[in-house]
């Protein structure tokens, strides 16, 4: 039986995502245009991008003379502002995919429901009924296992309530949402206020991290769970293709829907407490790179799309800081800038799909 | 064999269906027929483990639909409903891959790959299956959900009204697909169908239903008659006798 569309071409006639300017090729090439058709070669340009970043951030304007000590020593301490940033895009882009994936709608982002206020309020929290001295006391690996711990507990009974109730509406998600980030906004202020001056500093040098203050010893931490969290992921990606799918097709693979959506939910809430303790809250990085992923990759296999969105975060992220700090030497705005940047993406993004 | 034994379901006050006692033997397609509101979604998609009956128990195969596994029962009995929609895009063929997901767990052999060649081409989406889902019409699109339950090689295949948005050519295809699965690869096809003459064409068997009971089972000659479509619908039904089966004429009483 012959359908009136397949007299149509079968091959694929979409139009190539937004292409990366280069100053060598323009994007009507031919050459250029081979070069971005397959998913392998956009991934290695996005990654040679974020290479070219980090290497600019290591080296560039580096005061000492090159190969001298002192340049090592400059380039050592900017390699943790590096993997500061390579840990925080890992974590961004990661959570925001898998957390589109088990929503089942790609506007919202764990910080828009306010996965990182729950950070600030718990952190808060924690000071305030402990002290700081409790804080300080146990450092290392017991600290951050119950800190996570205890984010993890939050996020899985809050969200995973919200999820995976049979009427997970997307307007009263977004509602709920923004009212619980404001709700633990507030909160976390309100005890902020009450704490003695030396427990509120201790706090702020835990709350409010950005890439240039971020502590050498949080990132081997960092990096550590980045490792773990990317590997479960990975090995997961099948069932998220799966859990993509909605809970009723899911299920009917086989699948434990609910089980997946919690299990994913806890490694959001793993990566989000991660990267909001390095750098602070970021809102709209995570939904501009998993939409600029989504536009590279075109379709949604998780094989393509997490290699992508690690890539395509750290290019950015990469790339911002090495324009801010060193073109315009204000490293300090870079997630100010990145934010607005992407509130407005997001905003646009909005009003022209609509809410779906 | 699916056996529904005792099953009742209800939405808060509303009593949505039973208690149904029934049993549906292996092979052939058997058609769930009734008003709205009936109960025949909410009964197929208890029976698909979608929705979790109060109390009864169903089985499939001899599986107990809530406490085997979901890996096993997924190899047994595939469910698709009438509403498919989600945010991922993907290719025909890689929507009919993951139909394969019971059996690979996402690790494509060459066998999995030959089942989801074999699936297209019963559903004619060889030339489309590059394609992705959102460049395809309704009707194409319905095809590839179908391609996938089908890929999934299970005995028991349920599907929730399929001829749902589907235009009397592509309705007439794709109930000719179906009647083929069950001759043909020798599944256990169970739908949910408005039209009662698609019913009476097709099926082997007909449960109708009212008020979430099952009224009547029998095969379309049985079933296909004035007084029991009339009291089942509630509308004044002529049954004549059409080409190769009986038509319900009901569109002026």
């Amino acid at each position: 039986m012959a359908e009136p569309t397949s007299a149509s071409p079968v091959v694929d006639v979409r139009t190539p995502g937004p292409q990366a300017p280069s100053p060598s090729l323009a994007p009507r090439d031919p050459r250029w245009r081979r070069l971005t058709r397959s998913y392998g070669s956009r991934l290695a340009l996005v990654a040679l991008l974020a290479l070219a970043a980090a290497v600019g951030i290591l080296v560039y304007a580096n005061p000492a003379a090159p190969g001298s000590r002192g340049f090592w020593v400059i380039v050592e301490s900017r390699a943790v502002s590096v993997g500061t940033i390579l840990v925080v895009a890992f974590c961004q882009g990661v959570a925001t995919v898998i957390f589109h994936t088990v929503t089942g709608n790609r506007i919202l982002t764990p910080s828009i429901l306010g996965f990182d206020a729950l950070y600030r309020v718990i952190q808060t929290s924690l000071v305030f009924f402990l002290g700081a001295g409790s804080l300080a006391a146990v450092d290392g690996l017991g600290k951050v296992a119950v800190q996570s711990l205890l984010m993890i507990v939050f996020a899985s009974v809050l969200y995973g309530w919200l999820f995976t109730g049979t009427r997970a509406d997307l307007h009263l998600l977004l509602l709920v949402g923004v009212v619980l980030g404001m709700g633990f906004g507030s909160l976390s202020t309100f005890m902020q206020r009450l704490l003695t001056p030396s427990e509120f500093d201790i706090l702020s040098a835990r709350l409010f991290g950005s890439i240039s203050t971020s502590h050498v010893t949080y990132l081997p931490w960092g990096a550590l769970v980045c490792v773990v969290v990317g590997a479960v992921v990975w090995r997961r990606r099948h069932v998220l293709d799966v859990v993509a799918l909605g809970r009723e097709t899911a299920t009917s693979l086989g699948v434990r829907h609910q089980r997946e959506v919690m299990v994913t939910l806890v490694l959001v809430a793993v990566l989000i407490s991660v990267s909001t303790s390095m750098v602070g809250p970021m809102t709209f990085f995570g939904f501009v790179v998993a939409m600029l992923t989504y536009q590279l990759v075109g379709s949604s296999d998780h094989a393509r799309t997490l290699p992508m969105v690690v890539a395509v975060a750290a290019a950015t992220l990469l790339g911002a800081y090495f324009v801010l700090r060193h073109v315009f030497y204000a490293a300090g705005l870079i997630s100010v800038i990145i934010e607005l940047c992407g509130g407005l993406v997001f905003l646009v993004y909005l009003l022209r799909k609509g809410l779906r | 064999m699916i056996t529904l034994q005792h099953v009742v379901k209800t939405y808060g006050d509303v009593h949505a269906l039973g208690p149904v006692d029934l049993e549906i033997p292996a092979g052939g397609v058997t058609a769930l027929v009734g008003p709205n509101g009936a109960g025949k979604s909410t009964m197929l998609t208890i029976v698909g483990r979608l929705l979790g009956a109060d109390t009864g128990k169903v089985t499939v195969g001899g599986l107990d639909v809530i406490t085997s596994r979901p890996r096993d029962l997924a190899r047994r009995l595939a469910i698709l409903r009438q509403e498919n929609h989600f945010v991922a895009r993907l290719t025909v063929r890689q929507l009919v891959r993951l139909g394969r997901f019971p059996h690979s767990q996402g690790r494509s052999t060459p066998q999995d790959e030959e089942a989801v060649d074999t699936a297209l081409g019963f559903l004619d989406l060889l030339e489309l299956q590059g394609r992705y889902l959102d460049e395809l019409s309704g009707g194409q699109r319905q095809r590839a959900y179908v391609a996938m339950v089908l890929a999934q090689e299970t005995e028991y295949v349920l599907l929730d009204e399929p001829l749902n948005n589907l235009d009397m050519q592509h309705a007439v295809s794709m109930m000719a697909r179906l009647r083929r699965a069950a001759d043909e690869l020798g599944k256990t096809v169970v739908l949910v169908v408005h039209d009662i003459n698609f019913a009476a064409a097709y099926a082997d068997r007909i449960v109708a239903m009212t008020h979430g009971t099952v009224r009547y089972v029998g095969t379309p000659a049985e079933i296909m008659t004035t007084e029991i479509l009339s009291d089942v619908f509630s509308t004044p039904v002529a049954v004549v006798d059409g080409p190769g089966h009986p038509l319900a004429v009901y569109y002026r009483p």
